[in-house]
């Protein structure tokens, strides 16, 4: 099973710039979604920001069910400038690998608990950190999709494109960093405090 | 002392890579490292359990190293270790007089000779040099202030000019001058052109980069490098090269001639020299001395 907790207002407010969609994932019943406050939170949003439609759907992990499921509000996702998705780290993947010219913005973090872990395709995994990178990533996950999992960029084991892992495979940080110039976002890699991961959190809170 | 004081007088600084050994007999190393590297190279890097072989420690021969007059460069991967044995490692070569680091993410485990180990990789070459940064500044990494007098370092770091993607290695260059990098060392360089572009790009931030190079031993390497070897390429002119006189090529003087014209091309463009000689230790004399390079002056 996953939990998926609602990143902070603040953090959200951050993410949310000019035309904006919202997609919200009520799929998998293995994976705790967090409705009320995620309704309470877009109702803000919508009340400050410029909110062109909010669509609640299921299992946007699968690439051809999201794509029919969002068929029908196309022209609003075609206008928008961003597109935040509340849903669990596959899902928000699954989003940005559709619409590769736009903003696509994680608002939850991950969390794993024991158990069935949902109906999810191989294409993308979400590694449940609990501190999900996805926003600075251009919406590819530095955990699943680098074999190191590193967070601060490319290391050097990458030759024409491929991990020294598995030549099959294609080196995630190369991946991240074009999709970042793609979408004129390089300057999400110019940070000054590099990112540490904290493997303290990737256990489920309690209380809070 | 600190090799970024050398790089702060100017000078042109000469670096060896040694290897541990599978073992703990070290008086080969030794006979090597006195013969050959004390008056032609300022400092000896001393590998981590390179490309993941299991081999005895960098810290220990860092510190053997040290014992014999040299000057001990440690370099420290990320694969085997988390945070509280890296920060805890990096304390204890304080502790040991050891003030040159080469702060690495390092090779994954199943290239290496113990395929079934663990990966680490809890921090990473960055977040590596932000650690050492904040031991310097009193501090571990969770922000628990370290007792005493806080260790300085000099903090190095690798990059790979020679890439197929060098705005990718550029990018990660730059976290790591942000996170507190104070020099780097080159992966193995066999187009001059196209390091000397990369130094024009590197310039920007401001820290010394010593050009790296690899003795190329015969064609065999070389192809398994351009096959295997991330951020290495042996152009063909170059194979040819060792491929025309097989008896001279087998004496080793063929690589030894690539290095010294290498260094001739880039030393203009560059701060200093790298040598990975892969066991062929004896040979930098001869690379330095035909490349016009001085024995260096201790």
């Amino acid at each position: 099973m996953l939990i998926t907790q609602l990143k902070s207002k603040e953090t959200i407010e951050s993410l949310a710039e000019g035309k904006i969609v919202i997609i919200n994932c009520h799929g998998c019943k293995e994976v705790y979604f967090a409705e009320h406050e995620a309704d309470e939170l877009q109702k803000e949003l919508a009340a400050s920001k410029e909110v062109t439609q909010i669509i609640t759907t299921d299992y946007i992990c699968n690439p051809d069910n999201l794509k029919l499921q969002l068929k029908k509000h196309m022209d609003k996702i075609n206008a928008a400038d961003t597109i935040l998705v509340f849903s669990c780290g596959v899902g928000i993947q699954t989003v940005a690998a559709q619409f590769e010219d736009k903003h696509v913005y994680s608002c939850c973090d991950t969390y794993p608990l024991p158990g069935f872990q949902g109906v999810t395709p191989l294409n993308v995994d979400c590694g449940q950190c609990g501190e999900c990178y996805l926003n600075g990533t251009g919406g590819i996950c530095p955990i699943t999709a680098c074999s190191k999992s590193l967070v601060n960029g490319q290391c050097g084991g990458a030759k024409n494109g491929k991990c020294e892992v598995d030549k099959d495979m294609e080196c995630g940080w190369e991946r991240i960093y074009r999709k970042l110039e793609k979408l004129n976002k390089l300057d999400a890699m110019k940070y000054d405090a590099p990112k540490v991961r904290n493997f303290g959190i990737s256990e489920i809170q309690t209380a809070e | 002392m600190r090799i970024t004081e050398l790089f702060q007088r100017d000078e042109f600084v000469l670096t060896a890579e040694v290897g541990p050994p599978k073992g703990v007999e070290i008086d080969h190393l030794i006979k090597d490292a006195h013969e050959y590297l004390k008056t032609r190279v300022h400092a000896l890097n001393v590998t981590d359990n390179q490309s993941s072989v299991m081999r005895t420690g960098s810290l220990a021969t860092c510190k053997v190293l040290k014992d014999e007059g040299l000057l001990p460069i440690f370099q420290i991967t990320c694969r085997d270790r988390n945070r509280i044995a890296l920060q805890s490692d990096v304390l204890s070569a304080a502790l040991l007089g050891i003030e040159n680091l080469l702060l690495l993410t390092g090779d994954y485990t199943t290239l290496g000779d113990n395929p079934q180990a663990k990966p680490v990789f809890d921090l990473d070459s960055v977040s590596l040099i932000h650690a050492v940064k904040r031991l310097e500044e009193g501090f571990d990494l969770a922000g628990n202030a370290v007792d005493g007098a806080p260790p300085k370092f000099a903090k190095g770091a690798v990059v790979s000019p020679c890439s197929d993607s060098v705005d990718v290695q550029l990018a990660k260059m730059e976290a790591k001058v942000k996170a507190g990098c104070e020099y780097f060392q080159t992966q193995g360089v066999y187009e001059p052109e196209k390091f000397i572009k990369f130094m024009e790009q590197a310039k920007q931030f401001g820290v010394p980069v010593q050009l790296g190079l690899i003795i190329p031993k015969n064609v065999g390497m070389c192809r398994y490098m351009n096959a295997n070897v991330a951020g290495v390429h042996v152009p063909d002119d170059m194979i040819e090269e060792l491929k025309a006189d097989k008896e001279k090529t087998k004496a080793g003087d063929t690589g030894v001639e690539i290095c010294a014209r290498l260094i001739k091309e880039c030393k203009d463009y560059c701060q200093g020299v790298h040598i990975m000689s892969l066991g062929w230790e004896n040979r930098i004399p001869e690379i330095l001395d035909m490349a016009g390079i001085a024995p260096v002056s201790k």
